[in-house]
């Protein structure tokens, strides 16, 4: 009879601080006090709270204790478990949350849950068993499609949620299947999960935390579309995604909610997992499949899209990993729902990485349209110093750098592009008063010029010109003619690369001086 | 040509079917048994997979993570990107050029240690941030950077290991 549930984050930060030590710790005391037939151990994926880290949540209660060290293990086993009153020392940080977002109701010490759709299991179930997913609503939209409803109605739905990509472009999702319906050929599923733009790590903590939820939104999609083989592309440094991924579709296999004849309906659906090597521009969705292939990643001609000749030149479904977490909750639960949280251009909520000169780093589920000022007030805990805020940097290294009258725009994909800035990849760099800019701009800049694949001439050689031009400016040789020289190359970079990377190369310049002109203009040598 | 390394691959091929799909990942493992791609080793995959030896070192050199020379017992990559460069990377970098005595991209003359950049491993939180090996280290200073790297000397003493 099992009485209590102990949960260890087991993310890759988690590792990195000692939870394995942790769990053992906990294991050696649970064994030593005659309490293991009653206490089951067990990881959990990411916590959003890199504060607290290694955490350990106690159930029934829900206790979350954090950080958890090795030696602190037998002390909450001991006192929590054993004598059966709060380690209150131990306890987690109490977290602060927004009035517009529900709060769950939780003990002493437990943090309040967010209201989530893509999140609303990560932290909660142990992502290495398929039974706690499935008890908590798992695989139940994909059983509703297919009893329920035709492939026609699950894309109708999709497309009336208005669910837009995750991966940073916004795109509308079941505009997107809606393309490859009527294709002929033998269609694919592709799920993007090579998130590497910098400051970005919502997909490999969704991928960790709760992986069923991607394979369940790829079986939808391929049910929706006619597709009966999925890929998931996921990069070279993600081992412990990957592993977890491997493990979810061998469990989902076994219970018959993935491979052939899906819980008795005639519906196929196979996933396969594609690690990657080490290259950023992969995430770009042609330069992934040519990767997919077993090539150099390199970006392909457009048109004809993926949706036209994709994956071995059949029309291909590229979605991000996050997009694809969204569709379960979205078939589960109606469109209508879905619409209902956001904005009417954006519904739904947007998964963010916070890092930078806040007081509270780490992942956050926010509606669509909150405001940068409320990101940072209410999930970052404030400026960290109580120092001035003086930009953001939205959506790692391609996103734009955003000065502060952007703080109450609201962030979704609409309203940030008529401010002509991007909402991005999910990544907030916050800068405090003290960031130079012209720097900022350098280090993203080297990024590219690092990533460039080679191809075109622009982004080959213009993301080296504009690192010279940066550099000449941050050590303060340059010129005028240098800084004018620097805009214009930004320009045609822009203007003319060949896929995304290269137009985004010049983005930290081009934003950079369009706010900031006067920080670049004082470094001119005169 | 060397029978362990023929058979490294061999092994390595059976688990993946001579599939051209399957070229970046066999490359991968392949790197991670033998420690690099050697040209012999490029040779025998593009004999197996019947492409053309320009094919495969093209894609072996095209992803960072694949290396076509032999590096230090121990590799360190440093996060150079923006969210580790504004928590005090650039000083973190100094401290590991200082200490191990070379730059971006060079070994140790005894072969112990690589020093070498990578972009974003995801683990920006805890920025700056590097990987020894297969191990994070993140909240580094340079403080911190002398006594890891004091840390591995020291346990590789005790294991014995070169």
């Amino acid at each position: 009879m099992i009485r209590a549930h102990v949960l260890i984050s087991g993310d890759a930060l988690s590792l990195a601080r000692g939870a394995e030590e942790t769990r053992l710790a906990i294991e050696a005391e649970l064994s030593y006090l005659g309490l293991d037939k009653e206490v089951q151990v067990s990881y959990m994926g990411h916590v959003d709270r890199t504060d607290a880290l290694p955490m350990v949540i106690v159930f029934p209660e829900g206790t979350r204790y954090g950080a958890v060290r090795p030696e602190d293990g037998a002390y909450i086993v001991q006192e929590h478990l054993y004598k059966g009153r709060i380690a209150q020392h131990l306890l987690a940080p109490p977290e602060t949350l927004s009035g517009q977002i529900a709060h769950l109701p939780g003990r002493a010490g437990a943090i309040e849950a967010q209201k989530r759709v893509v999140l609303r299991r990560a932290g909660i179930i142990d992502p290495t068993s398929i039974d706690e997913y499935i008890a908590h609503d798992g695989y139940f939209a994909l059983g509703k499609a297919l009893t329920e409803m035709q492939p026609s109605e699950v894309l109708k739905t999709v497309k009336d949620s208005k669910l837009q990509g995750r991966g940073g472009a916004g795109f509308p999702t079941g505009l997107k299947w809606s393309f490859v319906v009527n294709q002929p050929g033998t269609k694919y599923i592709v799920c993007n999960a090579d998130e590497s733009e910098p400051g970005t790590f919502k997909d490999r903590l969704i991928l960790e935390g709760d992986p069923h939820a991607v394979l369940e939104g790829m079986a939808l999609a391929g049910y929706a579309v006619g597709a009966h083989e999925g890929w998931i592309y996921v990069r070279g440094e993600y081992g412990q995604a990957r592993e977890r991924l491997e493990y979810a579709i061998k469990q989902a296999e076994d219970y018959g909610l993935l491979g052939d004849h899906i819980m008795e309906s005639g519906f196929d659906f196979h996933i396969h997992v594609h690690a990657g090597a080490g290259a950023y521009v992969c995430g770009e969705e042609t330069a992934l499949l040519e990767s997919l292939e077993g090539k150099r990643g390199t970006p392909r001609i457009r048109p004809p899209y993926p949706t036209v000749r994709g994956f071995r030149d059949q029309p291909t479904v590229v979605n991000n990993v996050e997009t694809l977490a969204n569709v379960p909750a979205i078939i589960l639960n109606g469109a209508d729902w879905f619409r209902s949280i956001g904005t009417q251009a954006s519904p739904g909520t947007k998964v963010y990485t916070m890092l930078g000169d806040v007081n509270i780093t780490g992942l956050i589920e926010v509606p669509m349209g909150i405001t940068l000022r409320e990101v940072i007030e209410i999930y970052g805990g404030g400026m960290r110093g109580g120092k001035a805020f003086k930009c953001a940097q939205t959506g790692g290294a391609s996103g734009s750098i955003i000065p502060a009258e952007f703080l109450d725009v609201p962030m979704d994909f609409s309203s940030m592009a008529a401010k002509g800035a991007a909402l991005g990849s999910g990544a907030l760099l916050v800068c405090d008063e003290d960031t130079d800019v012209v720097d900022l701009a350098y280090v993203l800049v080297r990024f590219f010029k690092t990533e460039s694949c080679g191809k075109c001439v622009p982004c080959r050689v213009g993301t080296v010109q504009m690192l010279e031009a940066l550099g000449r400016l941050q050590r303060g040789y340059a010129r005028a003619a240098d800084l004018r020289r620097l805009e214009e190359i930004a320009g045609y970079v822009q203007e003319t690369s060949f896929c995304g990377l290269g137009q985004a190369a010049a983005v930290p310049i081009l934003t950079g001086l369009r706010f900031f002109r006067d920080e670049f203009e004082a470094r001119v040598r005169h | 040509m060397d029978k362990d390394l023929t058979q490294t691959v061999q092994r390595v091929l059976m688990r993946h079917g001579s599939n051209r799909e399957a070229l970046v990942e066999i490359l991968h493992e392949l790197n991670a048994e033998l420690g690099y791609l050697s040209q012999a080793t490029l040779a025998l995959v593009a004999e197996a997979l019947k492409l053309p030896s320009s094919q495969v070192l093209s894609v072996a050199s095209f992803y960072s993570m694949l290396d076509l020379e032999p590096r230090g017992t121990h590799v360190i990559k440093f996060c150079q990107d923006a969210p580790c460069h504004v928590a005090g990377g650039r000083e973190v970098w100094e401290a590991l050029e200082h200490e191990l005595g070379i730059g971006f991209g060079a070994t140790t003359p005894d072969g112990r240690w690589t020093l070498l950049t990578t972009s974003c491993i995801g683990a920006c939180a805890v920025g700056p941030v590097m990987l020894v090996d297969e191990d994070i280290y993140g909240n580094l200073t340079p403080e911190r950077v002398r006594q890891i790297l004091k840390q591995v000397a020291e346990r590789d003493q005790a294991g014995g290991a070169a």
